[in-house]
């Protein structure tokens, strides 16, 4: 099995300005890895869901921090979004829905809800706990040789880089 | 990590040129832009996102509150000039279903 390179960890405030900062970085860790551009935007994307979960929910009136973490593995990019907040940020993902249906009337559609769908929809595995705040752990895998390895699966991504 | 937001009438029209990323940050002066044309009887709304290259579920709730606006009001709504990447969201979210987005002529590059 792979084992821990690194682990980078970033610690901001919960307001929206720096769920940007967060998103550029997390995509020059994915970028250096060599992840392809479209698993980069969906990374990116994963993880600004999760952290705008945590911006708008996790804490009321209070200020707080959230916790980025990244998990650097050869094979993988493992990122935790972690708050200490009232876990109120659980339920709202867990009231997620799934994808639009058009069949439903406009009128009847919800602006918001769809976080934690495009985190699962994105991400190959998602955890989420919450024990004393919310932890979402999402990870990626990465597909290396693009399109001939990808026919072998996961398995046949692990030849060595030069 | 910013949006910027020009409005413009023509022939009777009202543009939208964004330019930018549409997150948690950004959308809210996107709403404040864009529901008061989507609110007025009989608009048409056009909102370009030649320039946008990034969007989230923040944003993508802006236009399912602006698509609401146009249904009580009579006016209408269309986004043109998509990159792939951004029109995927919205696939994948099944709200190009819903929404009026214009073929993009231009193909990003890959």
């Amino acid at each position: 099995m792979s084992q821990t390179s690194d682990f980078l960890e970033m610690k901001v405030p919960a307001k929206p300005e720096y769920v940007g900062v967060i998103r550029l970085t997390i995509s020059g860790v994915a970028n250096r890895l060599g992840y392809t551009y479209d698993d980069i935007e969906d990374i990116k994307i994963a993880v600004a869901e999760a952290c705008t979960n945590v911006v708008n929910h996790a804490y009321e009136e209070q200020a707080g921090q959230m916790t980025v973490g990244c998990g650097v593995y050869e094979d993988r990019l493992e990122i935790m979004v972690a708050d200490r907040g009232q876990s109120a940020s659980v339920d709202v993902l867990k009231g997620s829905v799934g994808p639009i249906s058009a069949n439903k009337p406009v009128t009847q559609l919800k602006e918001g809800g769809l976080g934690l769908f495009l985190i699962d929809t994105l991400m190959d595995k998602v955890e989420i706990n919450n024990d004393n705040g919310v932890i979402i752990v999402m990870t990626k895998f990465l597909q290396r040789g693009e399109v001939e390895q990808n026919v072998g699966g996961i398995s046949a991504t692990t030849t060595d880089r030069q | 990590m910013n949006l910027e937001i020009k409005h413009i009438e023509k022939e009777g029209k009202q543009f939208l040129f964004l330019q930018g990323e549409i997150d948690v940050y950004t959308s809210e002066t996107l709403k404040q832009s864009l529901l008061p044309l989507t609110a007025q009887e009989g608009n048409e709304v056009i909102v370009d996102f030649s320039d946008v290259n990034y969007i989230d579920s923040t944003g993508l709730g802006i236009f399912i509150g602006a698509l609401k606006s146009t249904h009580n009001h009579e006016s209408s709504m269309k986004l043109t000039g998509m990159a792939e990447r951004v029109r995927r969201l919205f696939k994948i979210t099944g709200l190009d279903e819903i929404i009026d987005i214009e073929e993009s002529e231009r193909e990003e590059a890959k």
